[in-house]
């Protein structure tokens, strides 16, 4: 296929000229994956075909295009509607995602458009339906964009299944994979079942620096205040700019932080996944209209909305990952060939070394990546059941379809039919449910026993799975503001404040499922906990900040203040060094923290966190909770580690792996994630719950009652396999421990310089252990005293007390006896034991 | 296993950590909203087919109370089983296990409103609408003004400690048991639903022991503490 005069004449009239990478991909009759920076003209490359196949008129749907993000939908919607209009082509572009009217989705049904823009999860429930198969037998194109971001989770495997599917319905079916700058393009178009990897020029160099800031980065946090002035004197001399954040949180304190010192109220809009709706429109719509000289964003903004006015990308905190600042750098100047402008702002001294490190990578073009691994059977098992929804189906033809798609090459048939049996009675070794099965096999072919269950199951569809929210909006029917998370909600009274959508508001009380709030920009607010995406340092730039921290040869690179922390830290404890492995243990808020600085990555440290955290509650430390970072470990207890070399021990550690990992929290919440997308329990609905809180249970239920009977369980072994890709990676526990044969443990009498970050991280675990019991009971007790009571070696007189019983008997708490009267005001904060020993 | 011993309208009264109240003048074991065949009525109606095991373990723990306990009495306070349909279809394990625990002390099964028609044909024990004993109703819901009684049905829970846990409510004319079966969720205490009912009274949590707290209007301060003591 050639451009056809028309089109030659209008890119012509646009003042473009085609990019060779978008003639090349119309001449190419296969498969393809292309890879090009962001501005090359990515999105239109892929729908040249067809724009070109659809000239002379088409019926039904001929081309399918897939994005990660709602918003990308739309976005590309406005952009095709030019050349369509332009070129007066016989197209109806529609898109079709979570937000598209029902109207509009029963229309779609039955008279599809020749373009349908849409999202993997609205793919598979379309796939879903008995119409499939005369909605997509038309199909002779699929788009699909950002492929580099949906290859990272479950998504991507699910619309591979998808395509699978697509492929069966309408053969002959081609394929385009669009992609940014990814390390392995190879393993990326093996992912999309095969294809030929187009590489465009990859432009210049980006023109990419850390931000020369007044103030100097503080010691610990993650919010960047200090760099306001430098960041409002930047937006001021660029024309439009993207400023990333790494969470929402920060984000809203950002926002907030930056209109507070908006002098010349230059137009600054908030974007993240967090806020409604409807406020994330407008802004996408303000932003589009060139109407915002910048907007704060988390993630959300991360792929390719196309605004062609944006000139700065301002990275504020660790950009966390090569590949994405790299990417994130891209959405500066959309223009093809012209470098694209980056500053980046450290959100404290840690992350100093962190962007120091990163720029390097980004100059040596030096990208992170981990490959990834098989096909999950979570995903297949969702896909067989939405499969048996669309009508009866046949195993084998089924089995070879699966087989077909990029993730899933290597399937076992065993596997696929131990998926199908799940799917079909639950799996179980009791066979309970001979009379209630969910498929049953009529004349050879599977399908759902009760057909009502179809709906059920399209409810569920989906392999994101987010955290408990509730939502927010203005007392009395004002419009909704965002969401918050259940946990956070739960903690708030009437007449605390909070931040949501950039503002301040007072929590007034509950009202059908929702906070009702209403505006108070007068008092402190507290901060929202947002459990959104969670950046995980990657594991090259890791090791690139311990290579900076530990050769004081190389801090010539490093700002003077970040210098000066590092010795600091060597002064008040020690640097860690290749070859040796630093830890520290420490009080802080009246409990023991012990920190490890192990650069192993998230991951590895997470599991030696579970495993270190068995060793302390068999030594009767007390271990409460712990978190892993990239860079360190940190657990916290209530009796101190005063020796390192046995809880890491390496014969302890592995030994400790099967039955500990098997029992802990990290395991439920994976448990969780895969019995939801397996079908075996429904995600919550917005609406759906609460109402009915008692009839509805934690999945921790069903994990343990599967460990207790079943052990053996389909479920248990893919929690087991997802825990072993993401979180266990014993095998770098063991590097670490290798790669640093000397152990330097230091007791301090404060929290070093180089634990402080680590203070405030996100994405703490429990440990339900003998500690968190003698809390329990330091608490209970504590709330009798505080309700007048007197709790003594007898609480039982507590009920005599409040009136209520004129109880005898045993003691219940068994914490030792307590004086009457004590005048001392109850700390806010739950009440320490008595126990914690002072510093050695 | 420690339970809390207190006094209440009169009766020696014993909340187990295991979610049950021992009577031990009358020798009297009660549970409530054990939702026997749970997982068969969600399955039966084309929902999800959970782990089926879960009779089996709620039979489990009620076996290890009376075992360590030797009830002369076992009375169950309503939803005993999932549905009416559930009860009829227990698996034979399931029937012969209540069957043995049943043999030799008196069974009661109070009506409830998952289970209202009451037990299947082949189980043991008498049914029930409401039982008198010592001056207390036992019955499945409490009822406002007709105190004082003993029932289940909200399947109370406490914030404790940052976690939530299965608790025993005991205000001035209603005490309020936990969910004994596997399968259940909870209803904070602090909802008004629950809150009105033991207003000012005590919590007995359920943990590896059973811990008294204090509880208070739904806004009260020891509420509001509690929850904010979610730390860590």
């Amino acid at each position: 296929m050639t451009l056809p005069p028309a089109f030659r004449d209008w890119f012509a009239r646009q003042g473009w000229t085609p990019h060779p990478h978008q003639l090349e991909l119309l001449a190419t009759q296969d498969d393809t994956l292309l890879i090009a920076p962001t501005g090359g003209g990515k999105t239109l490359a892929g729908f040249l075909p067809s724009l070109i196949d659809l000239k002379d008129g088409w019926t039904g749907l001929h081309t399918l295009y897939v994005s990660p993000l709602k918003a990308l939908t739309a976005d590309i919607g406005r952009n095709l509607a030019r050349p369509v209009a332009d070129l007066d082509l016989p197209i109806r572009v529609e898109d079709r995602t979570g937000d598209t009217k029902s109207a509009a989705r029963q229309r779609q049904r039955t008279d599809p458009p020749q373009i349908l823009l849409t999202t993997p999860e609205s793919l598979a429930l379309m796939l879903s339906y008995p119409e499939a198969p005369r909605i997509f037998g038309s199909l002779r194109r699929v788009v699909l964009d950002e492929l580099h971001a949906l290859a990272e989770s479950k998504r991507g495997d699910q619309l591979m299944l998808g395509l699978a599917r697509l492929r069966g319905l309408a053969p002959g079916l081609r394929v385009t994979g669009l992609s940014a700058t990814v390390e392995d393009p190879d393993a990326l178009a093996r992912f999309m079942g095969g294809a030929q990897v187009l590489l465009a020029d990859p432009g210049p160099d980006p023109d990419i620096a850390m931000l020369p800031t007044a103030a100097a980065a503080p010691w610990a946090g993650g919010n960047g205040h200090y760099a306001v002035p430098e960041v409002l004197a930047a937006i001021r001399g660029a024309t439009t700019t993207i400023v990333f954040i790494n969470t929402r949180a920060q984000a809203e304190l950002f926002f907030q932080a930056l209109w507070a010192a908006n002098d010349d109220n230059l137009p600054i809009g908030l974007h993240h996944g967090s806020l409604s709706r409807e406020a994330r429109q407008k802004v996408e719509a303000a932003m589009a209209a060139g109407a915002l000289r910048a907007v704060v964003a988390t993630g959300s903004l991360d792929l390719g909305i196309d605004w062609g006015g944006v000139d700065l990308v301002i990275q504020v905190g660790a950009p966390k990952n090569v590949k994405r600042l790299v990417q994130r750098i891209g959405r500066a100047n959309h223009r093809y060939n012209a470098p694209s402008r980056a500053r980046i702002v450290p959100a404290n001294r840690f992350e100093v070394i962190e962007c120091v490190a990163a720029l390097e990578a980004v100059r040596e073009r030096d990208l992170d990546g981990e490959p990834r691994g098989p096909g999950p059977l979570d995903v297949l098992c969702q896909h067989i059941l939405l499969t048996a929804c669309a009508g009866p189906f046949d195993a084998d033809a089924l089995f070879a379809e699966v087989a077909a798609a990029g993730p899933y090459l290597d399937l076992a048939r065993d596997d696929f039919d131990a998926c199908l049996d799940f799917c079909a009675t639950g799996g179980y070794a009791l066979k309970a449910y001979d009379r209630w099965r969910r498929l049953m096999q009529v004349d050879g072919l599977w399908r759902l026993r009760d057909p009502r269950a179809a709906r059920d199951l399209r409810m569920n569809i989906g392999t994101i799975i987010d955290p408990e929210v509730m939502k927010v909006r203005f007392r009395r029917g004002g419009q909704p503001l965002g969401e918050v998370e259940e946990g956070f909600a739960a903690t708030l009274v009437p007449g605390d404040t909070f931040l949501i959508g950039g503002m301040t508001v007072r929590y007034e009380g509950l009202r059908e499922l929702t906070l009702e709030v209403t505006p108070n920009p007068h008092k402190e607010p507290r901060i929202a906990t947002f459990n959104g995406l969670k950046l995980a340092t990657s594991t090259e730039l890791s090791h690139r900040v311990l290579a900076l921290i530990g050769d004081p040869d190389r801090w010539d690179a490093l700002p003077a203040n970040t210098r000066d922390w590092l010795a600091h830290q060597a002064a008040a404890s020690a640097l860690p060094q290749p070859g040796t492995l630093l830890s520290e243990s420490f009080r802080f808020d009246g409990r023991w923290h012990f920190a490890l600085y192990g650069f192993a990555g998230r991951n590895a440290l997470q599991t030696l966190g579970l495993l270190m955290t068995r060793t302390m509650e068999v030594a009767g430390l007390g271990p409460l909770g712990f978190l892993a970072t990239d860079y360190a470990l940190l657990v916290w207890s209530v009796d101190p580690v005063t020796d390192t070399a046995p809880l890491l021990d390496r014969a302890a550690l592995r030994a400790g792996l099967g039955d500990w990992l098997a029992g802990n929290a990290v395991m439920k919440r994976t448990f969780r994630n895969v019995a939801i997308i397996a079908g075996l329990i429904q995600r919550n609905m917005p609406g759906g719950r609460r109402s009915g809180k008692q009839a509805t249970f934690s999945s921790d239920i069903l994990y343990d009652t599967l460990r207790r009977y079943d052990p053996d369980h389909l479920l248990l072994r893919i929690t087991a396999i997802e825990a072993g890709r993401g979180l266990v990676d014993f095998g770098r526990i063991e590097e670490m421990l290798e790669r640093s044969p000397r152990l330097d443990h230091r007791m301090l009498d404060r929290v070093s310089p180089l634990a402080a970050p680590l203070m405030l991280e996100m994405g703490r675990v429990r440990i339900d252990g003998q500690g968190r019991m003698r809390l329990a009971e330091a608490e209970a007790e504590a709330m009798m005293r505080d309700a007048g009571l007197t709790l003594t070696h007898d609480p039982a007189q507590a009920a005599v007390q409040a009136g209520i019983g004129d109880g005898v008997n045993r003691p219940a708490t068994g914490v030792g006896r307590r004086a009457r009267g004590t005048t001392t005001p109850r700390p806010r904060r739950a009440p320490r034991p008595a126990t914690v020993p002072l510093p050695r | 296993m420690t339970g809390f011993r207190f006094v209440w309208q009169g009766l020696t009264l014993e909340a187990r950590c295991s979610g049950a109240l021992w009577m031990p003048d009358d020798r009297c074991l009660v549970v409530a909203d054990l939702h026997l065949g749970k997982s068969e009525r969600i399955a039966r109606r084309g929902g999800a087919l959970l782990p089926p095991y879960d009779a089996a373990e709620t039979l489990r723990r009620l076996d290890e109370e009376i075992a360590a306990l030797a009830p002369a009495r076992v009375i169950s306070l309503g939803d005993g089983f999932d549905d009416d349909a559930a009860a009829e279809a227990l698996d034979t394990d399931v029937t012969a296990g209540l069957a043995r625990l049943a043999a030799g002390r008196d069974w009661a099964w109070v009506a409830g409103n998952h289970d209202p028609a009451m037990r299947g044909t082949r189980l043991p024990g008498r049914a029930a609408a409401e039982i008198r004993l010592a001056g207390v109703t036992l019955r499945h819901v409490a009822v406002p003004g007709d105190g004082p009684d003993i029932s289940g049905h909200y399947h109370p829970v406490v914030r404790l400690a940052g976690a939530r846990r299965r608790a025993l409510l005991v205000g001035q004319d209603h005490l309020i048991l936990p969910a004994f079966g596997s399968y259940t969720g909870g209803l904070d205490a602090g909802e008004p639903a629950l809150a009105g009912l033991v207003h000012g009274g005590f919590a007995v949590a359920c943990l590896h022991r059973a811990l008294p707290v204090p509880l208070a209007a739904p806004t009260g301060p020891m509420m509001r503490r509690a929850r904010q003591n979610v730390t860590s």
